[in-house]
């Protein structure tokens, strides 16, 4: 163990311009130890950032501040500025039912509900009372169907249930479920770590697709998916930000030491 | 010899070869070298040897004695009781001979000839038990002690006596629903020869009493289930709307919002709420519930007996109330987390979440739950005894008195029975039917959890 | 080799989700509902709460109605009278003969001293009702008292005897003075007397030992629980000397020596099924296996000591069979890798760390017994039984019966009896279940 190791501040880029969400001085403490130590970050619009690190690093853990996952844990707690457009996600006037809705997460495991296809997808539309009559319901769901890239493989069994599907096909199916809320951010929790190779392609793919229309958070533990699949990379160690540039400078020329011995595959 | 003082010779004795066979494995292993098992283990096996036997003639004693003394009895009974019919002359010789022998005065010196011949019977038979299970004891230990040999696997064989001991322990579990299985079929049979099962399945009426009186042939009093199905379903069905909703919501409120100082109190209330004793119920049903309920619906109007469906019903709810929390906060529990996280992900309230992701996911515990409720709330015993009425009314109103099957029970079977009548056995083939309907209520509900387990495993 | 285009939308007339629903619209329609959803909510998560607040209402209304019904009968009422010892009633052959002196008429005495306490009661009728202050127990003290002491004879003794169960009542304040006459069962004469005693100091409450010493009688003022108690521990005592070890060993074969077949998937589904039988049918079977076919006496506690184990034997094999499951394999292959045999592994090593385990599971197991009632009622342990009993043969009753038999009782002075027991058998439950989750918490440990 190196207990002793001056992080002190984060290097490259912390900071664009006109950002979808900002985090500043964010602390994240379970009971009374501390998972996250004092992280600026900026997600810029319609990017797909990467955030990647050693297991333990507390980069899950951050992704679940920004949709306030982390309420659901008892012995959590939270500090810090987290701003998604104007409006601070922490701050008592902020309701975290609508919050969700803007930023949608699609978990490690696929998790569908026992329910069908249909209804899987539906299921949030529904509980915000996003559409207004079966037509609209149904034009979310084929819409968000399709653009998760599922569509044209289950159309005949929309009414199935969703756990029928396979892994793959189950986590594609998450997404659309997130996608149907019309979310502005989506969180990714290492979405394809329980999925085999051509799965996890599928789902790359449609990332990128994703791109256009949302802003992606991805956390993953496979520095090759974070190289494909992002714009930017933000590196994370022991709860502290060590380093945020362009995917490309990271994966290339990286600034800070640590980040490079992680690169380099010295650890992690 | 009394069964004591032939359970403590027989201890004796076991210790006795026990000690023998430790005693010849140490010789034999000071003259031809080394022992396979310890001494111990010799010991040990000597005196298994030894109660197998012991074990095997008192079993066959048992089966065989009870016949035998009424047998040779009744032989030197006079010629009308040998006469009358099989189960009449068992029971007639012990109606005399019991009192008799426990030193009540006899009169009739017919009677005092057959009481001193009983006792010398029974005298004798007692003499053979003792020395048959001694001459078992003896020869099995000394068959034990023959075997003993430096490279005899004393210790295996040991084991693997014991090991059918504890097999044999664990069968008595199947021997119990045997012997509850043939107790109640038997007696039922024996009803139903009596009273056509037609009858006792669709028959509206059930008034058992008729039938006690000399004068009158069993299958004349009535013996129709249907009004007792009723009440049993009516105290039940209150039970259920007071248990089911509260035990629910109590399981809901306790895995998914309360925090940990709420659980910390509420779930020793539903522990002791599971810990009290039914009788305990029944006594508050009767004397605080039933009257406040019959004063309550005096000041509105309504009449409410003092014997009412309601105030078993709503007591039986309590009872069962820690019985359907505990059972669907499992179901609530095994139900995963990734589940939950999904629909908060989404941005569903907990309520939302509980109410269309969760609780259709532990739908099939939840039921299981329930079912094994239902069945405890008909089998069911002192609440409804001490709560609920005698009189069999075929009604669904909460407020007026039911009986039900398990109070019908005790009332047939409790105080004086004749033993052959319609009304005893009544009860039996009451408690077949109970048998049967909360076994069935059990499978069904087992089965679920079983599937439901395999899906989230 | 990784098809890069896999799951490419080839469509791309996609639209996205702005131009389905607009960014505005989906928060107008979002806000809409809100305030609704958050109170169905609080509704939802209010339902939780009355449930649990109904649960301890019903315990507070329950503890209360037992415990302010009952906590008098711990107390009873004697009155001191100036018995005069008359030689001639007591004695009246002079020979001071203990089996003829227990025959003498001693009510004569008390019903002499209450004539002298009140010698302006004429009338016949009255004169019976005021005898009728004094328990009709009370004789049974005075020959005892007697024989014990002869030199009493002739004397003018005071003593205090215990008062009938109707004025008990009164002077515990159980029964209203302020209703009609006719509507009371003491009366005003009566009301009169007491209150006379009173003033005179002659009437106090005292700890009852009675309810504790004695056994059950028709009288509310003479009934105690120790024929009941003791009833109770001679079945728990066959109960745990037979369900104990044999539960024991049942777990112990299915967990660890039987082998996955037919038979013991049949075995294990049958326990299950037996542990949610309902207790009745138990007795029943006791009454058609050990009654009538085995022919032991009715009445007798081993005969419920039997069936009780039966009915307590699922859950102990249960209990056994988890607390043995806990432990963790490695133990089990370490005994195993230094020659144990497999008998030897169990009991050295898996049956000593799954003992607390086990143990609770008996305790939880006998508190379930000790409760129980309906078996024991349809193997007659519920006759009428004065004698405190003195074997497990004895015809006896239980703890829990007692409560039933009392609780049907007519006279009004049961109810508080009844009352007393339930809290004696509360005890009694909360005792043993203290101890069960002494033992969790002391020995509870994770592997």
């Amino acid at each position: 163990m190196q207990d002793k190791i001056e992080y002190g501040k984060t290097v490259g880029d912390v900071f664009v311009e006109n950002p979808r969400m900002s985090v500043r001085g964010a602390n994240v403490y379970y009971a009374d130890k501390q998972a996250i130590h004092d992280v600026d970050l900026d997600i810029a619009k319609n990017q797909v950032i990467a955030m990647i690190g050693p297991s333990g690093c507390g980069k899950s853990t951050f992704l679940r501040c920004l949709n306030r996952m982390n309420d659901t844990i008892d012995i959590c707690r939270v500090s810090g500025e987290f701003k998604l457009d104007q409006d601070n996600i922490y701050s008592k006037e902020i309701d975290v039912v609508p919050l969700r809705a803007r930023v949608g997460i699609v978990f490690q495991k696929p998790n569908p509900f026992p329910k069908s296809i249909y209804d899987n997808v539906a299921y949030g539309p529904r509980i915000h009372g996003l559409a207004k009559n079966k037509v609209e319901l149904d034009e979310i769901v084929e819409n968000s169907l399709q653009k998760a890239g599922l569509f044209d493989e289950v159309k005949d069994r929309l009414h199935e249930s969703g756990t029928g599907l396979s892994g793959g096909q189950q986590q594609r199916l998450c997404i659309a479920r997130t996608i149907a809320v019309g979310p502005e951010v989506i969180l990714m929790d290492e979405p394809c770590s329980a999925l085999d190779p051509i799965a996890t392609a599928k789902i790359e793919n449609l990332i990128d697709e994703l791109r256009e229309n949302f802003t992606i958070v991805i956390v993953t533990h496979s520095m090759q998916q974070a190289a494909r699949v992002s714009q930017r990379t933000a590196y994370f160690h022991m709860g502290h930000l060590i380093e945020v540039n362009d995917t490309e400078k990271v994966f290339t020329n990286p600034e800070h030491k640590l980040t490079e011995d992680y690169i380099t595959g010295r650890f992690g | 010899m009394t069964t004591t003082s032939i359970f403590l010779c027989l201890a004796l004795l076991g210790f006795g070869f026990y000690l023998l066979g430790r005693w010849r494995a140490m010789n034999a292993s000071v003259i031809s070298g080394k022992l396979h098992s310890l001494p111990s283990f010799h010991g040990a096996y000597v005196a298994m040897c030894m109660f197998v036997p012991v074990l095997v003639v008192i079993i066959a004693w048992l089966l065989y004695s009870g016949n035998s003394v009424d047998q040779q009895l009744l032989n030197a009974a006079p010629i009308e009781i040998q006469e009358a019919g099989q189960l009449d002359q068992t029971k007639y010789l012990y109606s005399i001979i019991t009192p008799a022998v426990q030193g009540l005065e006899v009169s009739d010196s017919a009677l005092a000839a057959q009481v001193t011949n009983f006792q010398e019977l029974t005298k004798r038979n007692k003499l053979i038990r003792f020395i048959l299970i001694l001459l078992a004891a003896v020869l099995g230990g000394l068959w034990g002690l023959l075997k003993i040999k430096p490279d005899f696997r004393a210790r295996n064989q040991f084991e693997s006596g014991v090991k059918y001991l504890l097999m044999a322990c664990s069968l008595i579990a199947i021997l119990t629903t045997i012997g509850i299985v043939l107790s109640v079929l038997f007696e039922s049979i024996r009803f139903f020869n009596k009273v056509p099962l037609h009858e006792f399945l669709f028959g509206t009426q059930w008034s058992p009493q008729i039938a006690i009186r000399a004068d009158q042939v069993g299958s004349s009093g009535a013996f129709g289930v249907i009004p007792l199905v009723t009440g049993t379903l009516l105290i039940a069905t209150l039970a259920m709307l007071v248990a089911a909703p509260i035990g629910l919501m109590a399981a809901i409120y306790l895995s998914e919002y309360a925090s940990s100082r709420v659980r910390s109190v509420a779930k020793p209330m539903l522990e002791i709420l599971a810990g009290i004793p039914t009788v305990v119920y029944g006594f508050f049903a009767a004397l605080t519930v039933a009257p406040f309920l019959r004063n309550w619906g005096d000041s509105v109007g309504l009449t409410i007996s003092s014997e009412s469906a309601l105030a078993a019903g709503v007591v039986m709810g309590v009872m069962i109330i820690p019985y359907v929390s505990s059972l669907s906060d499992d179901a609530i529990n095994a139900v995963p987390n990734s589940l939950r996280e999904g629909a908060y992900g989404l941005g569903s309230t907990k309520s939302e979440t509980i109410k269309q992701v969760i609780f259709p996911a532990a739908l099939p515990g939840i039921v299981s739950a329930l079912l094994l409720a239902v069945s405890r709330a008909i089998g069911e015993t002192m609440i409804v005894v001490m709560a609920a009425g005698l009189a069999a009314n075929l009604t669904a109103n909460p407020f007026e008195s039911v009986t039900t099957i398990t109070v019908q029970i005790v009332t047939l079977l409790v105080g004086d029975q004749e033993f052959d009548s319609p009304k005893t056995l009544a009860a039996f083939a009451l408690g077949l039917s109970l048998f049967i309907v909360t076994l069935c209520l059990n499978i069904i509900a087992l089965r679920v959890v079983r599937k439901y387990r395999e899906r989230y495993d | 080799m990784i098809d890069s285009t896999a799951g490419k939308n080839t469509n791309k007339t996609l639209k996205s989700f702005n131009d389905i629903l607009p960014v505005e619209e989906k928060t107008r329609r979002l806000n809409a509902q809100l305030k609704k959803r958050h109170r169905k909510e609080m509704r939802f998560q209010m339902y939780g709460v009355i449930s649990l607040l109904l649960g301890f209402l019903f315990l507070v209304v329950f503890f209360n109605s037992i415990i302010s019904k009952g906590y008098t009968a711990f107390q009873q009422t004697f009155i001191s009278l100036d018995i005069e010892f008359v030689e001639d009633i007591v004695d009246p052959k002079g020979n001071r003969d203990a089996k003829e002196m227990l025959r003498s008429d001693y009510s004569k005495l008390i019903k002499d001293a209450l004539k002298k306490e009140f010698p302006s009661v004429k009338k016949r009728k009255d004169r019976k009702a005021l005898n009728k202050l004094i328990s009709s127990g009370a004789v049974y003290k005075l020959a005892d008292l007697v024989i014990e002491s002869p030199e009493l004879i002739g004397t003018t003794q005071t003593l205090w005897l215990a008062s009938d169960d109707e004025i008990d009542l009164l002077m515990k304040g159980h029964i209203d003075r302020n209703l009609p006459e006719s509507e009371r069962r003491v009366k005003d004469n009566s009301i009169t007397w007491v209150d006379e005693l009173v003033a005179q100091d002659r009437v106090v409450k005292r700890f009852n030992h009675t309810f504790f010493n004695s056994g059950d009688s028709r009288e509310p003022e003479q009934a105690g629980i120790m024929g009941a108690i003791k009833g109770s521990f001679y079945v728990l005592l066959v109960t745990i000397l037979l369900s104990f070890p044999i539960g024991l060993a049942a777990a112990v074969y299915l967990e660890e020596f039987a082998p996955k077949n037919r038979i013991t998937d049949v075995i294990e589904v049958n326990i299950n099924n037996l542990a949610a039988v309902p207790s009745i049918v138990y007795g029943l079977l006791g009454l058609a296996v050990f009654i009538n076919f085995f022919g032991l006496p009715r009445s007798a506690a081993v005969v419920g000591g039997l069936v009780l184990s039966l009915r307590t034997l699922p859950t102990i094999i249960i209990a056994s069979r988890a607390a043995i499951k806990a432990v963790p394999p490695s133990i089990r292959s370490a005994a195993l890798g230094v020659g144990a045999s497999e008998m030897q592994t169990v009991y050295h090593h898996v049956l000593p760390a799954a003992l607390p385990g086990i143990l609770t599971g008996t305790i939880i197991g006998m508190a379930q017994a000790l409760g129980e009632t309906a078996p024991l009622l349809m193997i007659g342990m519920v006759a009428f039984i004065v004698d405190i009993p003195q074997s497990a043969m004895d015809p006896a009753t239980a703890l829990p019966v007692q409560i039933y038999l009392w609780a049907d009782s007519p006279e009004r002075a049961f109810v508080e009896k009844t009352s007393a027991a339930i809290m004696v058998l509360l005890a009694f439950l909360t005792v043993m279940n203290l101890f069960a989750v002494y033992l969790r918490k002391r020995y509870e440990r994770r592997w």
